[in-house]
Order: structure tokens, then sequence, then C-alpha cells
């Protein structure tokens, strides 16, 4: 069969030595236990002091259908999605021939000898294993076996990239901690792997790691985690959530974390509360009641959930109460690719609702900015007394991630503008939603605060400072009005921009989220052809004034984001129309995590038009 | 459940203040905008009544809302309380994270047969699933008033509009389901029997978990015309009530003033005692099965069936469950909020 092969013999002429920088890529099936030992793998190679990244591309199924996993071993700390396989591990005969299809020449694949794969390309170096066999010899029960075959090529694969065997154990130890049964098992079979390969596998392939001192004191987390975690010390008392890919696990990580540290010691009693809701509608329903009520609120969701929530959205908004809405985003419309990742619900997000409405929204592009912006989430929405929404993205919260260890907060909580009996004992009253300060933020009680006139009415429709009905157009004037200028003095409050300003450079980009990783690749890249870059990262809407600074300080902004219509860019035109003309737009959304060359080529293209 | 409370009682019948000194007027609200002779104010009364009576201090009661007439009227009691009229068909979810952030509130929830029986049905079931303490009102008419008298799920079958069109489709029965679904106290009553409304209002006040008040509150405006069954006129024809209702609060001295065998004596969770005195009917409200027979035996006839229709005790709550500290969450100082440096270090430690 024709391949789209250089020469076979560039392949075992080229007897360079390419050492931790490569990707691993797995496809198994859905259900079938790979998921720890593609864990065991990626840890093992973190454990050696090399930088790692691991992404799940699975499906919307339980068992059955085909996943894959990618491990990106790279020297250099570059982190985001790299495009190109150079080592496939072929586990999945359902997928396996397009799979082999898709490398390039000169690439690795590891594969079950039954499958024949090392018939369909021969510029390939394949290494071909009795998975079966080995499986045999791990075990005699039929069911283990199948797990099993997976944790015998991790060890086929740390033979052939001399990962060493201590750390392959260690990791093992974690993924199974407490079960010496498990740990035992596994052992042996990825040392039954290691040990065939050793003997019956000439190594042909330049890819090797090699220990390196890059991850020590490092963590691995998923953006939901670091969002959970976050959450917790952000001192949440009420989640209130409904499960969908990709955010359940972060409520599910949250109550893990709360029943463990928010535990009252004499009691032992709960201080917080969950309700796992009937939709999200209710889950955002609760969430505000709760918000009301005097507590800090959350629940997460996904588009479909965000759709929902519209108009509670709005009700939070003109009736003023706080709580935070995660949005770990998926593709959609509709329920789209409920296990792909995307950017697409900035816009819809920002003014969720009907009437003039217009949220706060944080962008968080790393698992520690999920982790701090959780925090300033909480802060934000008791100060603005106001939803609050983080927009994370199945990337950066499912996918595994190399950390700095997070730090413990040095700021206190801040509750926002609530009185007290005692305050109210001084003042005789209060004017529910009359701006005292000019800042466009009001005062509130708690229910249950112990004066007569601590009550007030919160109410969707049209409202006076008193909180008391009204539909004349001046009352109504002044409350919108007010509203404005809050969001405006949200600008002071949000997370600021992170702007790299390159001297040499004409052009900039602008992405947000996770499109960051592939944006530090893409700006070394441009930098070797000698295209030097500056980088501005949107860190939350409402847009500060740095943003329009950093366009106007370049002659083109590269737009860059993971969704069809260009929703940033669209965005940036319409608040800041006159400089439109500066604007260039770089979509990624096929589903998957854009990656640095993706970036790169358009904006060389780009750049090449322009001329 | 009823607040403790210290100063005396006023010696003699109907006292000017309550034994927190405060008068019927401090548990009033703005002034009702409903239509005139609405079912809806005479439930307000009632309500006012029964807080008042029961001496509950107003600023720990929460009172919320949906959309509709009926969801307006949490405006017109209980000024000094803290209010909620949130999206049509939602209060329940509202009542619910806000009971999470602090349960020592007592929940007054108003809604409508549109608001509960058709946009809201799904919250209205799963807030009874839960047993969220709070007694949830509808005052059921059978036809959207604010959108001007178009038929609702609890319409019954051959019930005509003003304009002649009769409905044909089944009625949401939502003490029928309520019991279904596992509430704990479900009662049905009638505006027009204010004796009977606010005995059940201070019963449901007691019990501890969702009680529903099915209470039959005629729209004089849109369905109150020959042909309707939701009617004063037919609803007084066919009010059939089960017992004659008594609310003894757990303050106060029970006296043995009736025949063995004439009375049931509930005995409430906090003490309080409701009685129920026997009228013709041998009805027992704590079977189940009997209370879903007659239900449907009601719809048979054509009756109006009213009265306590089915009580259990013991399921538990959601605040039971829930096992929280005692203090609300709402209370909670920094240092009970955000877990110590400790905890961060031990998390970041197992992630390394």
């Amino acid at each position: 069969m024709k391949t789209l092969a250089r020469d076979s013999k560039d392949m075992t002429e080229d007897k360079k030595l390419i050492v931790n920088d490569f990707s691993i890529h797995v496809a198994t099936v859905n259900g079938s236990g790979s998921q720890s030992s593609n864990t065991v793998l990626l840890r093992s190679i973190f454990q050696m002091g090399i930088p790692v990244s691991g992404k799940n591309l699975f499906p919307s199924n339980i068992m059955g259908l085909p996943t894959w996993f990618t491990i990106r071993v790279n020297k250099d700390g570059y982190i985001a999605r790299k495009k190109e396989v150079d080592i496939l591990v072929a586990m999945n005969p359902q997928t396996a021939v397009e799979d082999i299809k898709d490398l390039r020449p000169g690439a690795v694949c590891v594969s079950p000898v039954e499958l024949n794969l090392d018939k369909i390309r021969d510029d390939v170096k394949h290494y071909v294993v009795p998975f079966g066999e080995l499986a045999n010899k791990a075990s005699d029960n039929v069911k283990l076996k199948k797990l099993l075959t997976n944790i015998i090529y991790v060890g086929v694969v740390a033979e052939l990239l001399d990962i060493d065997q201590k750390e392959i154990d260690k990791a093992i130890e974690r993924q199974f901690e407490g079960k010496a049964k498990a740990i035992d098992l596994n052992v042996r079979a990825a040392t039954i792997g290691r040990e065939w390969a050793r003997e019956n596998l000439k190594k042909e392939d330049p890819y090797r790691v090699e220990r390196l001192d890059l991850t020590k004191g490092k963590i691995i987390i998923d953006g939901n985690g670091a969002a959970a975690i976050g959450c917790m010390l952000a001192g949440v008392s009420v989640v209130t959530w409904y499960p969908i890919t990709p955010s359940s696990s972060l409520c599910e990580q949250l109550i893990d974390y709360l029943e463990k540290y928010r535990l009252d010691k004499e009691t032992g009693k709960r201080t917080f509360s969950v309700v796992q809701a009937e939709d999200e509608l209710a889950a955002v329903g609760m969430a505000l009641g709760a918000g009301w009520s005097g507590c800090r609120s959350m629940t997460s969701t996904s588009g479909p959930g965000i759709s929902l929530m519209s108009e509670f959205a709005g009700f939070g908004y003109f009736t003023e109460i706080p709580t935070v809405i995660f949005d770990v985003q998926r593709v959609g419309p509709s329920t789209g690719l409920p296990t792909r990742t995307s950017q697409g619900d900035l816009m819809s997000t920002y003014f969720l609702s009907h009437g003039d409405t217009k949220h706060v929204l944080l962008l968080p592009s790393s698992v520690e900015e999920c982790y701090e912006f959780a925090m300033k989430a909480f802060d934000l929405a008791e100060r603005m007394q106001t939803p609050v929404f983080v927009l994370s993205d199945l990337d950066l919260g499912m996918n595994q991630w190399m950390s700095d260890p997070f730090v413990y907060p040095t700021t206190p909580l801040d509750r926002g503008k609530v009185l007290s009996k005692e305050d109210l004992e001084k003042l005789g009253g209060f004017a529910r939603y009359k701006d005292v300060d000019g800042d466009g933020m009001t005062y509130r009680t708690l229910p249950g605060t112990a004066h007569p006139k601590a009550g007030y009415f919160v109410r969707g429709s049209g409202h006076n400072e008193n909180a008391a009905y009204s539909e004349r157009p001046e009352d109504y004037l002044y409350l919108m009005d007010r509203l404005k200028r809050k969001w405006e003095n949200a600008k002071k409050l949000v997370p600021a921009p992170v702007i790299d300003h390159n001297k040499d450079a004409k052009i900039g980009i602008l992405a947000f989220g996770s499109t960051h990783w592939a944006i530090l690749e893409t700006r070394d890249q441009l930098m070797k052809e000698k295209l030097p870059t500056s980088y501005c990262r949107v860190r939350a809407l409402p847009f500060t004034q740095s943003i329009p600074d950093f366009i106007e300080a370049h002659e083109q902004v590269y737009v860059v984001e993971q969704n069809r219509d260009g929703q940033m860019l669209d965005l940036l035109r319409m608040e800041f129309p006159h400089l439109t003309a500066k604007l260039r737009s770089v979509r990624h959304y096929n589903g998957l995590p854009v990656d640095a060359d993706f970036v790169t080529e358009h904006i060389l293209e780009q750049e090449r038009n322009a001329r | 459940m009823v607040q403790e409370v210290t100063s005396p009682s006023p010696a003699g019948k109907a006292p000017q203040t309550n034994k927190l000194g405060l008068t019927l007027a401090d548990y009033k609200g703005s002034p009702s905008t409903l239509c005139d002779g609405c079912g809806h104010d005479a439930i307000t009364s009632q309500i006012i009544k029964a807080f008042w009576e029961l001496s509950i201090e107003p600023h720990q009661v929460a009172k919320l809302s949906g959309i509709g007439c009926s969801s307006k009227t949490p405006a017109y009691f209980l000024s000094r309380s803290h209010g909620f009229n949130s999206v049509h068909g939602r209060m329940p979810s509202v009542a619910t994270g806000a009971h999470m952030a602090n349960h020592k509130l007592y929940m007054v929830g108003v809604s409508g047969d549109g608001d509960t029986a058709s946009i809201g049905l799904g919250q209205f079931g799963h807030l009874i699933r839960r047993n969220v303490p709070m007694i949830y009102i509808v005052e059921n008419n059978g036809v959207y008033g604010l959108t001007k008298g178009q038929f609702s799920a609890t319409a019954d079958v051959g019930s005509t509009l003003k304009d002649g069109t009769v409905n044909r489709q089944t009625a949401i029965d939502l003490c029928g389901l309520a019991i279904e679904l596992g509430c704990g106290f479900v009662a049905r009553s009638f505006a027009g029997d204010p004796k009977q409304l606010v005995a059940l209002i201070k019963a449901a006040l007691a019990h501890e978990g969702t009680a529903l008040l099915d209470v039959i509150s005629p729209c004089v405006t849109f369905n109150n015309h020959e042909g309707s069954t939701k009617s004063y006129k037919h609803a007084k024809e066919v009010d059939r009530p089960l017992h004659e209702l008594g609310f003894i609060p757990f303050y106060e001295q029970i006296t043995v003033d009736y025949e063995p065998g004439t009375v049931q004596d509930v005995e409430m969770h906090d003490g309080s005692h409701l009685r129920l005195k026997k009228l013709g009917l041998d009805y027992n409200p704590t079977d189940r099965f009997a209370a879903d027979r007659a239900i449907h035996q009601s719809h048979k006839d054509g009756t109006l069936l009213t009265g306590l229709l089915y009580i259990d005790q013991e399921t538990p709550s959601f605040t039971k469950l829930a096992n929280l500290v005692d203090k609300p969450l709402s209370s909670l100082t920094p240092n009970e909020l955000r877990p110590p440096k400790e905890a961060l270090d031990e998390i970041m430690a197992s992630l390394t």
C-alpha cells in the first residue's frame, strides 16, 4: 500500500536522539480501565522531573467507544496540545487503522500483534507486542486480564522510553493507594510488559526520557479540582448543582473537600449544605436563595445549563443577589460535542437573560487561576451583589495540568455591604437600593436580622430605592443607570489583563482562557520566524482600559479564541469600534484544544496575505 | 418550632398585643392591590392572624412567592419580614436555598395554581421530595388571573370560562399529588372558611417539613360565574369539612372538654396539638391510603373535601438529613468559613 512516507531509510539513518520532547497518544476503548494506566504513565514521567501534560479525549459514553489519552513530554515546559503524535499506542481495534493513518512518517507505533498494523504502514516504526499472551501470564482471571493489558503497555512504553521502573512502581502505588492486592497485580503486570520488551524489542526510534529537575515541588491537578479548592477557601457554604459534563467533577471534588475540611470540630456536623438539584433552573434558584439569605453560594454547569439559567441570571442581576456560577464550557450549540472543549459561551453568558443585562465574567487560563478566580469570584459577587460567572472549559477543567502549588490567600473574605442589627439601630433604617456611596453598590440586610426595619422585598419587577414596587419611569431609570454605574466600577475590581509588551513588536496577540498555553508556544515559534509579538491575556469582562490601550499600541492585534464566530473579537469591536481595523482573528473550533502550530500558521498566513 | 416568648400572655380573650407585645397591625403589609373580594385577600388575613396569634418574631420569617396574583400577596402581610417575589414557578428552589443558608427561618411560600401546577410542577415536586420545612400555600382559583382568565391545570373537567369555553382536560389535584410524593402535611381549605384556614396555617407552622395548603380561593373577576367549579357559590355548596379543627400551641394548657371518641388529637413535634373534632365522617388523616381514597371519592362525588387530609410526622426533614451545625450557615464567622493553611498544605502535598 502506498503511504505518505518519507523514505523509510530516513528513519533508520536518523540516529539523533530526541530527549524529553515528544507526545504519546494512547488509543483505548472507554470503560476499559485505561485511565488509571495512563495516569501512571503520566505521573512516572512527572516524577522524573520532566514537564508533562495529559489530555483525555473521551466520548460521551460510559463503555465501548473510542477514547484517546495524550501525554505531552516537553523539557521547555510547553504544555499545550501538540498536534503531531510521536508515539502511538494503538490498543483499540475500532480506531487502529484510522489512528495509524494519521501518523506522520517516522513516528512510533506500539500495537497488539493481532491488529497487523505493521501491514498498513511501513514508514512507521512498529513495536508489535503479544499483549494477550502477556496478560495470560499476569492473571488467570478473564476480567482482570483485560484491565491488566493496560498496565502492560505502560511497562512496554516505560522500557522503550527508559522510564525508571521505580517511578512506575511509585505511581502505581499512588494510583491504587491502600489497595495492596491491586498494587501487587499492577506492578507485576507492568514488569511483565517491561521484561518482554527488553528481551524482544530492538529499540529503533529516537525518543527517550532523561531525568530532569523541573517538576520538583510542582503539583498535577485538573482545573475543576483547582476551582473546588478555591471555592472551599472562599468559604462557600451552599453548593447546588446539576450533573453535566464537563463540570460535574468541580462540585464532586468540592463536596469531597468540604466533607473533610468543613465539619465542626466539636460536633462533627457540617458547616455547609449541598443539594444535587432537579435541574439547572433549580440549582441556580437555590444558589440565589442562599445568596440572598447570606451565604456564599455557588453552582457549576456547562453551556446547556447556562441557557437554562438565563431567566434567573437576569433576576439575580436586577435584584442584586450575589452568587457564583462556574461554566465549564463544552462544544455547542445544543448538546453539541459534550466531551469536547470550546470557548463558545463567552457572548451568551456576558449578556445572559432578557432586557439590558451585562454580567461580570472571570476568565481563568490556568489551574492556578481556577483556584484564585474562584476566591475572587465570591468576593466580587458579594461586593457587587450580583451573580459572577467564571468561564473555564473542558480542556482546563478536566485535563491534567502541572502547576506550582497554590498559595494560601492573604486577603480576608470581602462580604460586601451588609448592615447588621447594630448598624440599623444607629441608622434607624435603610433604603435597599439607594446609592449611598455613589459607586452603584448599595447596602443590604440578611433575613433573620433582628430589627423591625431590616426587612425588605426582593422583586424581579420594577422597584424604587426602597425596594417597593414601582413602574415610574424615573425609578426605572435610576435603577438601570445605577446598575450600569456599578458594572462600570467592576472594571476596577476584576483581575486586570496580563500584558507582555514587546517594544520590537508591531503585532500583538490577544487571547483568554485555556488558549493561553498555545499562545506561549506560538510566540516562541513566531520569534523564530522573526516576528516578535506582544501579548495581552484578557482575564475578565468588562474590559479594562489597558485593553484598548494595548490594541492602540500595535499595528495589528490577532484575537485568538476557540469558537467559530470570533466572540471575543465581536465584543472588542462592539466596545472599541474605532479599533476595528486593527483587529484580526484566529479561530479554532473543532472541539480539540487549540495547538500552537495552528495559531502560528494562521498568523503567518495572514501576515503573508497582508503584505 | 414556635418561638419561645418571655412576656406573659395578657389575660382575657382576643388580646390587643401578642406575647411579643406586637399588635395585629405589626403583622400586616402594604394594602392589597388585588380585586375587591379576591379570595387571596381572605387568605392573607388568616396568615397575618396565625403569625400574630402564635407570637412569631416577624424578622424570623421569610415569605416567598413565584409569579401571578397569588404571588403578589407576600407584599400584603408581615411587612417586617424579608420577602422574595421570585420568577414564575421557581419559588421552591429559592426557598430551598434560603433555608440552606438559614434553617432557623420560618418560611411561608405563596403560590397559585398556574405557578405550581403548570410551570412550577417540577420544583413543587422536588421541594416535597426533599421535605424542606416551609408552609406552601397554593391559592387555587383554576384560572390565570393576571393574564386575564385562561384555564389553569387545576380547572375541573367541565368547568367553563366566562366566555363559555369548557375545560376538557383532567385537573391536577395538588393534594393527591403531594401525598403521592411523600408530603407529610397535606391540607385543603377554602378562603371562605377562615376558622379552618387559620388552624391549618398554625398547624402547618408546627410541622417539621413541607406543609401543603391547597386553598380554594375564588377569582372574583375571571372565575366566579355560573359554570365555574371554583366560584364562591359552588365551593360553599360542595364544601365538605372533614372535621372541626382546633390548634393548641405548645405553651398553652390542654383542657379536656370533649366526649371521648369524638376528637382525634395529633401531637406535633414542638408539643403543639391539633384537635380534629369529627363531623359525621369517620376520617383518619394518618392513613395514607384512606386519604388517597377520600380524595378520589370526592372527585367522583363532585365535592370539596377540606381539612387536614394527611399527616405523617415520621419522614425526616431536609434539615435533619443535612446534618448541619445548629447556628445558621449565614452566621458563620470567617474563621469557620475558610479552612486553615494546614488544610491547603495537606491538599497540595497530596497532589505533588
